[in-house]
């Protein structure tokens, strides 16, 4: 199955109430039950009514007993706890590691502080995202990063293939890939008052992007005050041994409040925060220009390059891209992957990436991408959706607004 | 007239408002079955709710004892219940297609829906796309879409037909799908063409293997 496509997912929901012939049921992978990777908290979401579902070969919880909107408000009202150990976590080591990362990804690790971190890209020869990533610096000779579940042996592979390169010149790097742990997000206004409770240290100097290797319910856990919601929260790589007991001891501090929650409502939640996912809003061809995530690409690296595909990029950074990722709201059905947008006189400018009606707001919101030219806020088009057009406008991202904890 | 009844299983017997009294004996469950019926086959309107809840000292023997009963009183309602393991509401007045819409007819009227099992399995309903007034429609064939956060579905008309009416309310409240399926989510209506195309749609029960039989492929 397609890594990153909860959309298709969503179709293998409805099963027979969709013509076989027609939907995606017939375009969906069928990998077999016994095939799914199972993660430590597998047992754990079943026997909280969690509905699994496949995704990227692993067996996930696409929600609970509450529906996805529910579950998608409650978050950002509460909490929400999301077992992520299907993505992948790795450490790079070695006196040599901070340049290694810098000819892969488009971000100044050099310039980050030991303790900190940000959203990257990986990017290839032709200036496309391979995919994207939170990297950490952890010290100058220890970089943590997560990767999507979808693009663990493409990003593997690729990894492993330019790291071989930089050794055979004498470099000194290796990696080590944390199968040994599993990976919980927490997020929601709850996140830190839950977490503290588990934890001695003081979470609220932990800022937003910062990490920590700390005890947290009795064992020793790497956490980053990040997420993929646009709350406040953290993602806690646990050994996997005891990933069930801190998912247990999370939800009990919480009295309840903080929810098990699948990844249909980690999908409703990313997209409210305007966020990519990959597969969908970012792909091999796409640049991180296009994508609008500039803010991603280092100031010395805009300089100075070194990444692959740097010279495509930079080029786009100096002329504008032509191309640019926006946000739409639409009346009538919400706008899904693959809907075209046109302009007011019937013109395609554009193409939907990913939709979906917010939990939240209450409403239909898409973002995909649109000539550039045509993607300033406010600009009306209209979005075809199962042959018919349906009015809407391109607006600014995020659409619910950022709560991440940064220093005053 | 508006009849509610519900059964208790307490110590005490205790009699319902039916022309047959069903006695219910000792353990605390209690059961509880509620739809509405049209006037079609009943003079009067008659509401029951009916709800299986766990009993705090299983017995086996005396559970299905009093499943049995139950089922014995449901058939009497005529109403399906669940069974367990397939929680979905199945009405026995309505006829469903393969592709989990009911139908209710009426004279030369049906007016249909999705059932129960599509609401469930499709989660909270966000949008409904209904036709136009007057547009015909063909037994097997979509005429508009039921779409929930994830995803989209295609709702296949269960008779042929043109279209009568239209439930505009849904434009408004589309989550009436999820809360009210047989009712207030009803969907459109039309005048049949061919009446004799109700044969080939089911009845509740082999819906409700149809539903078991699906959820067990899963």
């Amino acid at each position: 199955m397609r890594g990153g496509s909860l959309w298709q997912l969503g179709q293998s929901m409805t099963r027979r109430l969709a013509q076989s012939d027609k939907k995606a049921v017939s375009r969906r992978c069928f990998a077999s039950d016994a095939d799914l990777k199972k993660t430590a908290l597998y047992d754990f979401h079943v026997a909280h009514g969690g509905k699994m579902v496949p995704f990227a070969g692993w067996s996930m919880p696409i929600q609970y007993k509450d529906s996805i909107m529910d579950s998608t408000v409650n978050c950002r009202v509460n909490g929400s706890l999301f077992d992520v150990a299907h993505m992948c976590g790795l450490s790079l080591k070695g006196k040599d590691c901070v340049p290694f990362l810098e000819t892969l990804v488009v971000a100044d690790v050099a310039g980050l502080a030991p303790g900190t971190g940000s959203l990257t890209v990986f990017t290839n020869e032709k200036g496309g995202a391979i995919d994207d990533s939170v990297i950490t610096k952890v010290t100058d000779e220890h970089i943590y990063l997560v990767v999507n579940a979808g693009c663990r042996d493409k990003d593997l592979a690729h990894i492993e293939e330019h790291m071989k390169a930089f050794k055979s010149k004498g470099g000194d790097v290796s990696w080590h890939i944390h199968d040994e742990r599993s990976l919980l997000a927490l997020q929601g206004p709850l996140a830190a008052p839950v977490l503290q409770h588990l934890t001695k240290e003081d979470l609220s100097k932990l800022y937003f992007g910062q990490f920590q290797i700390l005890d947290i319910n009795g064992s020793t856990c790497f956490l980053t005050r990040t997420g993929y919601t646009g709350e406040d929260g953290f993602e806690i790589s646990v050994p996997s041994e005891h990933a069930v007991d801190l998912a247990k001891a999370i939800l009990e501090k919480s009295e309840g409040k903080v929810r098990l929650t699948g990844l249909g409502a980690r999908d409703s939640l990313r997209l409210e925060a305007g966020l990519c996912l990959y597969g969908n809003d970012m792909e091999q061809h796409i640049s991180p220009v296009e994508a609008g995530l500039t803010w991603a690409i280092g100031k010395r690296r805009r300089a100075e390059g070194g990444f692959l595909g740097a010279d495509v990029i930079l080029k786009q950074l100096q002329d504008g891209p032509t191309i640019r990722r926006v946000g739409f709201f639409s009346s009538g059905p919400p706008a899904r992957s693959h809907s075209e947008v046109h302009d007011e006189s019937g013109n395609k400018i554009g193409e939907i990436t990913s939709g979906g009606f917010s939990p939240n707001l209450k409403k239909n919101i898409a973002m995909g991408y649109v000539k550039s030219g045509q993607h300033k806020n406010g600009t009306k088009v209209k979005i075809l959706v199962r042959g018919k057009p349906y009015e809407g406008n391109i607006t600014k991202m995020p659409f619910v607004a950022t709560k991440y904890y940064k220093p005053s | 007239s508006f009849q509610k009844v519900i059964f208790y299983g307490t110590k005490e017997k205790k009699k319902a408002n039916l022309p047959n009294p069903f006695l219910v004996k000792s353990s605390s469950s209690i059961i509880i079955i509620r739809r509405s019926v049209s006037a079609l086959t009943l003079s009067t309107s008659l509401s029951v709710t009916v709800v299986f809840c766990a009993l705090r000292s299983p017995r086996t023997k005396k559970m299905a004892a009093r499943f049995l009963w139950a089922s014995r009183a449901a058939s009497h309602l005529r109403i399906s219940i669940a069974q367990r393991g397939f929680s979905s509401v199945v009405l026995k007045d309505l006829k469903y297609a393969e592709s989990h819409e009911w139908v209710k007819i009426d004279g030369n009227k049906a007016t249909f829906g999705i059932t129960d099992h599509a609401q469930d399995h499709l989660g909270d309903v966000v949008y409904v796309e209904l036709p136009d007034l007057g547009r015909s429609v063909s037994q097997g064939e979509s005429f508009g879409a039921v779409e929930s956060v994830k995803a989209t579905s295609d709702i296949n008309s269960p008779v042929s037909g043109k279209v009568v009416e239209v439930n505009e309310v849904l434009s408004e409240s589309p989550g009436l799908v999820n809360t009210s399926p047989y009712e207030e989510g009803w969907i459109i209506k039309v005048e049949l063409s061919d009446a004799g195309e109700v044969e080939k749609l089911m009845d509740s029960d082999k819906y409700s293997k149809f539903c078991e039989e699906e959820d067990a492929k899963h």
